[in-house]
């Protein structure tokens, strides 16, 4: 599999992450060598090979649903490039 | 005393207990030794005025007879540790300005027990290398410097930790391992490097790269400080859901030096094309210091090993992409500045374009790839399958009655800065060929220098331990250490 320029503009994209046009060549082809190495994975035998989901075989922890922290707006907003009225402010989003 | 900053962590431990010294002078000296650093970049960001009212407040309960084991000893923090109030970036642009508003839970447990926080340690950008060269700082130097006078890398991810380490800027310092991370400069840098096992150490307030195969742990100089700092480390923490309900043992108590008929398995898979006379000697010169010491050495064969590297640059770019999707622009850190016109998703893609770097850019597209409809089957899910068959092998292997791996930590020694192919990155990826195995299967491992090679440049060797072993790994690593007798330090030139 081999991806193209117009794929490459199209991850760029899903990763949300500008890239000009005129780097796209050089990304594909990076793209590209880079999924050519994974390729090896289709030598494995893998018929009836549950995916691998954590490296403990243990049920994920469960604790008591209530409330164990809050109440910190003031910290959550902090570090925020935009925080007005309790709110972190971004561009418009709908016209 | 003299050198202070040139003291292990038990000799500090020891020297504070008896008196001999104060954390405020060891603090001092590691404030100077960094100080005079600058060529290294190891250290980031500095907190002296930190350190200073830590060491002041350890000396007071070295006082009061309250001691932990860290009291008093002066560490530096590798950058992805959030430390409130104090910038933890991951060596990202994307992080710039941010000042954590929570601690993480292992330098909390350090700061609990009373070590000392000097600063902030280099790494590659959120831990995607194996150089230190991808970091908004700039490259790590490796204090080991040829007469060439070339400048070398003291490895990567955590080359500032393994460089402030091996130069005597702290005692000891965290670091992380996702592919070989702590393992690798360890190596690089003639220090010991400890990963142990998923879900030993908490990641709550770890900046994250890939959350199934991140896991802390200590560099430090010797195995006994690996051993210290690890118990201070480790914890069961309810923040992290994949933290291991298990009690933390005594891991200093079970450096008993006595490995007499412990199984170590010699991998014929690791024998790779290309690897050097001089590491496969020295692969087995160690095997027979093991040997000499009592162990029996079992040739054992990990058949999926070869497929370790390509399953790994599937599953961490995955996780990575889904992690850093929350560098948005909004929450925290960096927002580029947007034209007129510009909407939410110009702001997305002008701010994550100019706050990754190259690397985490192609991590994050690859992972963004395997992950897309059409390719998830064929990429993400068959790299995940190999990995149950990765692990399936070390099982099979542990379960035949085996109590440890032993394997070269790298194929090469340090590296000249800047000698990677940039076009090639999969060139660089080859460092993690025999350190990335564990991470998949969620292993404990640990590398340790055992001698020079003929250029002058420190090599580790590698030891590979059963899950939550930890314990039975370091007194096997012990055992390496007394037998190389590796006691060489870089001479200083910065």
């Amino acid at each position: 599999m081999a991806i193209t320029q117009d794929e490459a503009r199209k991850v760029a994209h899903l990763a949300r992450i500008a890239v000009d046009d005129a780097d796209l060549p050089a990304l594909a082809q990076e793209l590209n060598g880079i999924l050519h190495f994974m390729e090896q994975l289709n030598e494995v035998d893998v018929d009836g090979v549950e995916p691998m989901t954590g490296v403990e075989p243990m049920r994920l922890k469960r604790r008591e649903d209530i409330v164990t922290d809050g109440e910190m707006q003031a910290l959550i907003l902090k570090n925020a490039p935009d925080a007005r009225e309790g709110f972190f402010a971004v561009p418009k989003v709908v016209e | 005393m003299s050198d202070l900053n040139k003291l292990t962590i038990a000799g500090a431990r020891d020297a504070l207990a008896k008196g001999e010294t104060t954390a405020v002078e060891l603090t001092e000296a590691c404030l100077s030794a960094i100080d005079g650093s600058g060529a290294l970049n190891a250290f980031v960001h500095n907190t002296p005025e930190m350190a200073r009212d830590m060491a002041k407040a350890a000396d007071a309960r070295l006082q009061a007879g309250n001691a932990a084991p860290m009291t008093g000893i002066p560490v530096g923090v590798k950058d992805l540790f959030c430390v409130r109030g104090v910038p933890s970036q991951s060596a990202s642009r994307i992080l710039d300005g941010f000042l954590p508003q929570y601690e993480s839970t292992v330098t909390q447990n350090l700061w609990d027990q009373g070590a000392v926080m000097l600063g902030k340690l280099n790494q590659d950008e959120f831990g995607m290398g194996s150089s230190t060269e991808n970091s908004a700082y700039g490259a790590t130097v490796n204090p080991w410097k040829l007469d060439d006078g070339v400048a070398r890398t003291s490895g990567g991810s955590s080359g500032g930790s393994a460089a402030a380490v091996a130069a005597d800027l702290c005692l000891g310092a965290t670091a992380t391992d996702t592919g070989g991370s702590i393992r690798q400069p360890a190596a690089f840098t003639g220090t010991v490097g400890l990963r142990p096992t998923y879900g030993r150490v908490s990641r709550w307030g770890v900046i994250a790269y890939a959350s199934s195969l991140d896991q802390a742990g200590p560099i430090t100089k010797t195995v006994r400080d690996a051993a210290i700092m690890l118990g201070t480390m480790a914890s069961c923490d309810a923040k992290d859901s994949t933290s291991a309900d298990r009690p933390v043992p005594d891991y200093e108590a079970a450096l008993t030096g006595d490995i007499r008929g412990k199984r170590i398995g010699i991998p014929r898979e690791y024998r790779i094309e290309g690897l050097s006379d001089e590491i496969d000697a020295l692969w087995g010169q160690t095997a027979q210091m093991l040997k000499d010491a009592g162990a029996e050495i079992v040739d054992i064969s990990l058949p999926h090993a070869k497929y370790a590297l390509p399953a790994y640059y599937v599953i961490a770019p995955a996780e990575a992409s889904s992690n850093l999707a929350r560098y948005d622009g909004v929450r925290y850190g960096r927002r580029a500045k947007l034209g007129a016109g510009d909407g939410v998703v110009e702001m997305y893609e002008k701010t994550r374009a100019e706050g990754f770097g190259k690397e985490v850019q192609r991590r994050v597209m690859v992972g963004t790839y395997v992950l897309s409809a059409g390719f998830y089957d064929a990429y993400y899910n068959r790299a995940r399958k190999v990995r149950a068959l990765i692990k399936r092998d070390f099982d099979q292997a542990y379960a035949s009655g085996i109590d440890a791996i032993l394997a070269p930590t790298t194929p090469s020694s340090a590296f000249a800065l800047g000698s990677a192919d940039a076009s090639n990155p999969v060139e660089m990826y080859l460092n993690d060929v025999f350190t990335v195995t564990l991470n998949l299967a969620g292993l404990p491992g640990i590398s340790v220098p055992v001698a020079l090679d003929r250029q002058g440049l420190p090599l580790g060797m590698q030891l590979i331990g059963r899950p939550w072993d930890e314990g039975g790994l370091l007194n096997l690593a012990q055992a390496v250490e007394s037998a190389a007798g590796f006691t060489q330090k870089p001479s200083r030139w910065w």
